[in-house]
Parts: structure tokens; C-alpha cells; sequence
């Protein structure tokens, strides 16, 4: 069996399988964060780790023919002006900034509840998950470079 | 067992993970000491009842973990000289700590007892946020709705420091043009 690169075939293995259960396990506690403990941020370095679980196991080459980096800085970049445009919006009708302009809506305990606390758990587990993978990946390149000299 | 005891168990254990990690001469036995450290506060808010905070500090703590024995598994780097204790230094420091203690005694005296706390907005959260909010978990109700902009500023704080390390990155790579087309 030919090693390219990253660790060896059982890791290779265990992650392949695994790194979707830990992806849906972060965006579990993303969608559910004002129903139970966790939320934007947790759910977002959850699925940070499995993508640097994925780098560690498979080589950086691997993750470069896989995702696009540069669609995932755009990610990123996007929530965050998400995050104000919701902003504003809560001034347009509820008169200040980041008002929870849909609080009325839904039933409590339910998933379909709290107004816009799951949107911006939403915006802020796509930025907090892309920007730590980014900055994991920026790293590795950095550290790549400073070997080679 | 009462929650104090608990937490004098989870901190001295992280005291002597800490001075174990300044004690040791192997960097990657040092550095999973200081993990000590980090999993001793998680387990101490989960001890408090703030397993938002554990849950949060526990995935930080494994994601800082891993940068940095990537940082230094590879070649180790940082040779440290032992260095000479200067005496009068570590006199004055333990004068100074012991006259911070004796000064201070009064200020605990004066704290609320442990569990109890005084704040007047803690119990306005408490009693309206649900149904101010129609959140079931207040410590997401607050981080989102009450306090807001703070959450604004933290992502603002992510994004700045994701500029940063990319521009360092672009400046160190502009001399060569292979890790330029990576990113």
C-alpha cells in the first residue's frame, strides 16, 4: 500500500468514517444552541476540528483537492456582514440595532422558537468554524515555508 | 461531598500540573501538562453548573493543544538555559504576596457567602429571559439578544485575527511562488 501522505491506513480509515458523525454533531449543537448548552461558537469549533482532523489525517494536499479554500474564506467573510445586515434589520423593525425583530413567533422548547437567536447561531458557527480552519490552514503553510529555509 | 471540596481538588491538581509543565525539561511533556490545566477549568465549570463554558473551553483547550504540538513536534527549538534564582527578587515577591493577603482579609469578609450571589441583572435574566427572549437557554438568550453587541465585537475580534495571520502569510510566501498559488 502506496503512502502519499498523512498518517497511516487505519487512521485514514477512522476518520473516514468518523469525520461526518463529528460534522453532524456540531451542526446539531449549532441548530439546537437555544435549546440546550452549546451554540454558535461551540458547534463551530466542533466542525473546525473535524476538518483539522481531516487535515491531520489525510495531508494538506488532500484537503487542497477536496475544499476550496479560498470558498471558505468567502464563508467566512459573508457571515460576518451577515451578522450586521440581521443588525440592521432589527433596526428597520424593531426600531434598534440587533433587535429580536421575530421573538413573538413559535412556541417555547420547541426548535422553531427564539426569534433570530438561531439565525445568528447559524451566521456565527459558519464564521467562527471557517475562520479556524482558515487560520489552522494559514499555520500550516506558514510553518511549511519557515522549514524550507 | 459539597461543590468546594471538589473544586480544591480540580485546582490544586491544576496548580501541580502547571508547576510540573514550568519543571520539565521534555517540551512535548510540557505542553501536555499545561493540557492539565485547561481540562482542570473545564471540569471546574462543569462543578459551577456552566456547561456552556465547559463545553466551549473543553473544545478550545484540544483545538490549542493540537496547534501547538504541530507547532513543536517537529523540531524542538526553544533550548532554554536554566536560569540563576536571584534571592532578593523571590524575598521581595513573597513579602509582597503575603502583605497583598493580609490587607485583603477584610474583603473577603466582606464577600457574599459561596452560591449567593448579589447581582440584580443575573436575576432579571433569570426571571424574564425566557419570556422576554423565547429562549429556552439563558446563556444563549443573553449572548444573542441582551447582549449582542458583545458577541458583534468578538466576531470582529475572529475576523481581524484571520486578516492578520493571512497577510503574515502572503508577506512571508511573496518571495516564493509555490505557496503563493496555494491559498
Amino acid at each position: 500500500m502506496k503512502q502519499s501522505s498523512g498518517m497511516t491506513l487505519i487512521v485514514k480509515t477512522v476518520t473516514r468514517v468518523s469525520v461526518w458523525l463529528i460534522i453532524l454533531y456540531g451542526i446539531y449543537i449549532i441548530l439546537h444552541g437555544h435549546l440546550t448548552p452549546g451554540g454558535g461558537f461551540a458547534g463551530g469549533v466542533i466542525i473546525a476540528l473535524a476538518f483539522l482532523n481531516l487535515m491531520l489525517a489525510y495531508g494538506r494536499d488532500f484537503i487542497k483537492k477536496w475544499v476550496n479554500i479560498s470558498f471558505l474564506h468567502d464563508i467566512e467573510s459573508s457571515s460576518a456582514a451577515l451578522f450586521l445586515a440581521i443588525g440592521i434589520l432589527g433596526i428597520a423593525f424593531s426600531g434598534y440595532f440587533l433587535a429580536n425583530f421575530l421573538s413573538g413567533y413559535g412556541t417555547l422548547y420547541r426548535l422553531y422558537s427564539a426569534g433570530t437567536i438561531p439565525i445568528l447561531n447559524i451566521v456565527i458557527g459558519a464564521k467562527v468554524s471557517m475562520g479556524l480552519f482558515v487560520v489552522v490552514w494559514a499555520l500550516s503553510i506558514f510553518h511549511i515555508d519557515k522549514g524550507g529555509k | 461531598m459539597p461543590v468546594e471540596t471538589w473544586l480544591i481538588f480540580v485546582i490544586s491538581f491544576m496548580i501541580l500540573g502547571s508547576i510540573v509543565a514550568l519543571e520539565l525539561k521534555d517540551l512535548l511533556s510540557s505542553i501536555i501538562a499545561i493540557g492539565i490545566v485547561g481540562l482542570g477549568v473545564s471540569v471546574s465549570f462543569l462543578f459551577l453548573q456552566a456547561p456552556d463554558l465547559a463545553i466551549v473551553q473543553f473544545l478550545f483547550e484540544i483545538f490549542a493543544l493540537i496547534i501547538l504540538v504541530r507547532a513543536f513536534i517537529k523540531k524542538d527549538y526553544h533550548q532554554e538555559k536554566p536560569s540563576r534564582v536571584n534571592k532578593i527578587l523571590v524575598g521581595v515577591t513573597i513579602i509582597t504576596l503575603i502583605a497583598v493577603f493580609f490587607l485583603s482579609v477584610n474583603i473577603f469578609k466582606s464577600l457574599p457567602a459561596f452560591g449567593n450571589p448579589l447581582m440584580e441583572t443575573s436575576e432579571y435574566y433569570l426571571a424574564h429571559g425566557a419570556k422576554d427572549t423565547g429562549s429556552a437557554n439563558l446563556v444563549t438568550s443573553i449572548i444573542l439578544d441582551y447582549r449582542a453587541y458583545d458577541t458583534l465585537g468578538e466576531i470582529t475580534v475572529l475576523f481581524t485575527a484571520i486578516l492578520g495571520a493571512l497577510t503574515i502569510v502572503r508577506i512571508k510566501s511573496r518571495s516564493k511562488d509555490s505557496v503563493e498559488e496555494q491559498l
